[in-house]
């Protein structure tokens, strides 16, 4: 008797623990629920919806018109070099700023001495702000005046502008985004190394892996797999949202050679206040770093060995 | 052992090589804000400089713009915008790691969805939103998108995993309750995780230009990238020496505070390693 009335108080108090564990786990969330759905969720179903619309900020009211705004796109020719140059912006900066992490992560760790300066160093860039930056850049690479002009003089050439020249302007760009974002994923991929367990080199030197590269291919490569793809993930998210660089230094010139998506999408949104049109093109660029994401997920699955 | 030595050596001599490189910017433009005009735009190149300007530069930036309420701005907005996140944050994480109900996963879902999301493109139905409640050009426009922050509920959920269910399952039968679990078990191992989504949030939100250049045009309310485009475009023009001194004004802070913070910020961030 006494010992069925004790178990049933036990059932009662673990139902009571599963009911306020559930309530608790509501209460928790919800706060962060609403946020999330008023500021991403629905944002972005409401962005799809716009871009049916011709809808300018400050108009009263919109109609809806299909998919014109997409056809124009289409036929935008500003909107085809932007497009372009996201693309090719990306296959610049993606593979260096990681390669170049790695190689500065693999460096760092082989060191004692030094190491945390170095890491230091390397993550000065991340932390500043890219305004303030585009601005010491642009004065660096000022065509008379810059720390450039009295570098290309050493070899007689003189006022060279690599900003305002359409065929240099958007490499150059890139090359300040490696810059800014390579400690950040040498940071990263530090984490990643610590987390190597040192005997599998060991087993690997056994195995006949004598060289530094045969030891990175055989065990560092396969082992920092999960890393690598977070950190080309966050690359890409990151590189998509270029946008500083471009208003501060180049205004997407010249001749539209820098214009990248993100600073389409403002002119369009913000200056030019086409609210229907500017929504397509985040469409267009949503669908982009999802399918590329989703790509890259993809194939990193099928080759990553995970532990 | 010669030849590690010499391994060694150029592994050094790499790193130095590439560190200086990469320290360039930072290096000239706080030598730069040291130099009177003439030395800038002269012809001649000289690293250091000749004839000191400090007073004069760091004055320029500080009266001739409010260089002091843009920092101010600043300050205000990555410390309430950090404090709500974190408030909104650490209960959401733990909730996804260690409670049980129903439609756990799905939000877990949304948020890895979210992150995925770039800022431009809310930023329209967002400003659409702001614009609709009369809230455009205030404090609570800048801080309002950012209020949630998927990265830190990701970062810390990934910390909280690592305690093991077992621990919980003690606490509870101690006869601790669910909020002085979350309180006194879970919080402090989420330290070095708040700490690295700290670190991340004020830098982002500290240079963020995007957001504050559409959701703010009174120049009261000017973040500092702001206050510095608009000190370059409106009232130094071509005088780099005060630009530069501005700049630097607005660099330095936050470089300042990774330092003190670096240790804590890279065993944060290490939890991501063991990310599958």
């Amino acid at each position: 008797m006494q010992l069925l009335g004790k178990e049933s108080t036990e059932i009662k108090m673990l139902k009571n623990r599963k009911l306020s564990q559930s309530f608790l786990g509501y209460l928790f969330v919800a706060p962060s629920f609403v946020l999330m759905m008023l500021i991403i969720i629905l944002p972005t179903i409401l962005i799809v919806v716009l871009s049916f619309t011709d809808w300018s900020f400050g108009d009263p009211e919109f109609a809806f018109i299909g998919f014109e705004n997409y056809f124009t796109l289409l036929e935008d020719d500003v909107f085809r070099t932007s497009f372009n140059n996201t693309i090719y912006f990306m296959f610049l900066v993606l593979p260096i700023s990681i390669i170049l992490g790695l190689a500065m992560a693999i460096l760092i760790n082989n060191i004692t001495k030094g190491a945390k300066i170095y890491r230091a160093v390397f993550f000065l860039p991340v932390m500043a702000s890219t305004v303030a930056m585009g601005i010491v850049w642009e004065f660096m690479l000022h065509p008379t005046i810059g720390l450039s002009a009295h570098f290309f003089g050493l070899f007689g050439f003189n006022n060279i502008d690599l900003l305002q020249n359409s065929s240099t302007a958007l490499i150059t760009i890139a090359v300040l985004t490696v810059w800014q974002f390579a400690g950040f994923n040498m940071i990263l991929f530090l984490s990643g190394l610590a987390n190597i367990p040192k005997d599998l080199y060991d087993a690997a030197e056994i195995d006949g892996a004598k060289s530094f590269f045969s030891k990175f291919w055989l065990v560092t490569w396969p082992m920092l797999g999960p890393i690598t793809l977070f950190v080309s993930i966050y690359t890409l998210v990151r590189a998509f949202q270029v946008f500083d660089y471009i208003h501060v230094l180049t205004k997407g010139g010249p001749n539209h050679s820098t214009e990248l998506l993100s600073y389409t999408l403002y002119i369009e949104g913000f200056e030019y206040f086409r609210a229907g049109y500017a929504s397509a093109i985040a469409v267009v660029f949503l669908l982009l770093t999802l399918s590329i994401t989703l790509l890259k997920t993809y194939y990193f699955e099928k080759k990553v060995h995970y532990r | 052992m010669k030849k590690l030595n010499i391994k060694k050596l150029s592994t050094h001599l790499v790193l130095i090589t590439s560190a200086f490189l990469f320290a360039l910017p930072f290096i000239w433009m706080i030598l730069t804000s040291f130099k009177p005009a003439d030395e800038i735009f002269s012809k001649e190149f000289s690293l250091f400089p000749q004839d000191w300007a400090i007073i004069e530069n760091y004055t320029a930036a500080f009266t001739k713009v409010d260089l002091v309420g843009f920092l101010y701005n600043g300050l205000v907005v990555v410390i309430v915008i950090f404090i709500i996140q974190m408030l909104f944050s650490i209960p959401a994480a733990y909730a996804i790691a260690k409670l049980k109900f129903k439609g756990s996963k799905i939000f877990f879902t949304m948020i890895l969805f979210s992150l995925l999301i770039p800022q431009f493109v809310f930023a329209i139905p967002v400003y659409f939103e702001l614009h609709m409640v009369d809230m455009l050009d205030t404090y609570t426009s800048l801080v309002f998108p950012w209020t949630i922050s998927v990265f830190s509920i990701f970062l810390i959920r990934q910390f909280f995993m690592t305690i093991p269910d077992d621990l919980l399952h003690a606490a509870r039968i101690d006869g601790m309750n669910e909020f002085t679990i979350a309180w006194k078990v879970m919080l402090p191992t989420a330290i070095p995780a708040i700490i690295a989504c700290g670190i991340v949030s004020v830098v982002t939100h500290w240079n963020d230009y995007f957001w504050p250049l559409i959701a703010i045009s009174n120049d009261a309310l000017y973040t500092p990238p702001l206050g510095v485009t608009y000190f370059k475009n409106e009232v130094s023009g071509t005088d780099y020496g005060p630009l530069m001194a501005a700049s630097t004004i607005i660099v330095i802070p936050l470089v300042i505070a990774f330092l003190a913070a670096q240790e804590k910020f890279m065993k944060g961030l290490s939890s991501q390693a063991g990310m599958k």
